[in-house]
């Protein structure tokens, strides 16, 4: 059997278990893109020990409790504390004014994954002196990220780490001032957890989640081919008040969706649109 | 499809300088740097070869004649259209980008028509994904692990997948020129 045979059934494999978890459990994963989807399925037969993709989706298609950690190997992508201290900054200084003129202020962040960039926000909210009047939605495929966020522990390592992009994100106290730490973990603040609402959202088969001034999608687009992403953004649009801001992951590239025309660039660098407002 | 790592600035300066313009393949590098910093590997490449050399974009369609470089802190891969896409997925052998995912997906999408070139190194990044584009068909050449700044990482992938050409980086340049050409 030559190489180029095996890859072919591994591709039919993949099409299965996607089709498979799509028909069972109402998950779509066809519009992710395969090469990262492919290597976390690959990941998810090493975790489960199936031997083989085939073997993996027989085990999803009759263990409905295996579900939620198949969902979680497909969708988690672990952030970090400040990751992108410049997209922060950014937000300090070009969004946080235009939010100070409205009485309740709505954020949603699309795609939370563990909570590290909700709990980053938070915080900077909070040295505006804007968290009071704000409530944020955090929204995940993965009930497991979900309540790992809610949770609002981690490792005692990943937060001492972030102190570096803590300051460059424009952080004005010490981070340590946030968290509490005991052995080798971590707790979040509760002071910083009251506003913050942690939901399940499907950005590929759900709908508007919010009414928002502010909405944060970061590095979540990357995995999806163009026309799930031009959904997204769409529906992005949608759920955001009049010039309201979408911040997108750094390295993202909007140019193959038509629904970037609805969006006027803020900050390039930092992937920083506002909503056009319409005449 | 070149990986490089500790190293591996100088050694991708002399490949790219060797590299004649007039191939008609695209060129893609991974090197391991820091993910904080800016986009200086590309610049540096742009500046010392013959080719164009920018920073990888997603979804963009890869062209021939041209270089790119993954970018810092994301991992770079190919889809089977020959697009690029990014991932933030974990770090591989402590490493984002990664030239195993970089050389993975790679050869899903070239099969027999990748060559895989790794260069000097301190981790065993790039040993599974030779391995992958050698069971794809496709061609890997290793830098002499005698001729390389840090020699762990080319002897890490020839102990796990082997070398079609195990040599010091002007021959692993003559071969390159000479593979494309034809």
């Amino acid at each position: 059997m030559t190489g180029e045979g095996a890859e072919d059934i591994e591709a039919i494999e993949v099409d299965l278990f996607v089709e498979a978890l799509r028909r069972r459990y109402g998950y779509d994963f066809r519009q992710y893109n395969r090469a990262s989807l492919t290597r976390r399925i690959r990941n998810l037969v090493t975790t489960f020990g199936t031997g083989t993709i085939g073997q993996l989706t027989d085990t999803l298609l009759h263990d409905a409790a295996r579900l939620p950690e198949v969902i979680s190997g497909l969708s988690v992508p672990v952030s970090e504390f400040f990751r992108d201290p410049a997209s922060f900054a950014c937000l300090r200084r070009d969004v946080f004014p235009a939010l100070v003129s409205y009485p309740q202020v709505n954020i949603w962040q699309a795609g939370c994954a563990r909570g590290e960039e909700v709990y980053s926000l938070a915080i900077l909210l909070t040295e505006a002196g804007l968290y009071e009047r704000t409530r944020i939605y955090a929204t995940d495929i993965s009930p497991d990220s979900l309540s790992r966020a809610a949770a609002g522990i981690f490792p005692a390592r990943d937060l001492r780490d972030s102190a570096e992009r803590y300051r460059n994100a424009g952080g004005t106290h010490s981070l340590s001032d946030y968290y509490h730490s005991r052995y080798e973990f971590s707790k979040i603040d509760t002071q910083l957890m009251r506003n913050i609402t942690f939901a399940e959202h499907n950005l590929v088969t759900d709908g508007v989640f919010c009414e928002a001034h502010l909405i944060l999608c970061r590095n979540v687009l990357i995995y999806f081919t163009n026309p799930l992403q031009n959904r997204a953004i769409g529906m992005f649009a949608d759920s955001l008040v009049r010039t309201g801001f979408l911040c997108l992951g750094a390295r993202e590239n909007l140019e193959f969706s038509p629904e970037r025309q609805r969006f006027q660039i803020v900050n390039a660098a930092t992937q920083l649109y506002r909503l056009k407002p319409i005449y | 499809m070149i990986g490089a790592s500790a190293g591996g600035p100088a050694a991708l300066q002399t490949i790219m300088a060797g590299l004649h313009a007039d191939i008609h393949v695209a060129v893609i590098l991974v090197v391991h740097v820091r993910a904080d910093t800016e986009d200086l590997m590309s610049p540096l490449l742009d500046r010392s070869s013959k080719w164009p050399v920018t920073t990888a974009r997603e979804r963009t369609r890869i062209e021939p004649g041209h270089a790119y470089v993954a970018p810092p802190g994301y991992h770079l891969l190919i889809e089977r259209d020959r697009r690029f896409s990014l991932s933030v997925d974990k770090r591989i052998s402590f490493s984002r980008p990664s030239i195993d995912v970089l050389f993975e997906s790679a050869a899903d999408a070239y099969g027999a028509n990748l060559v895989g070139v790794l260069l000097t190194g301190a981790n065993a990044d790039g040993a599974a994904g030779m391995k992958r584009i050698r069971e794809a068909g496709g061609t890997a050449l290793i830098q002499d692990p005698a001729d390389a700044a840090v020699p762990i990482m080319p002897q890490a992938a020839l102990d796990m997948a082997g070398a079609d050409l195990c040599a010091p980086l002007p021959e692993l340049v003559a071969a390159l020129n000479r593979m494309c050409r034809t």
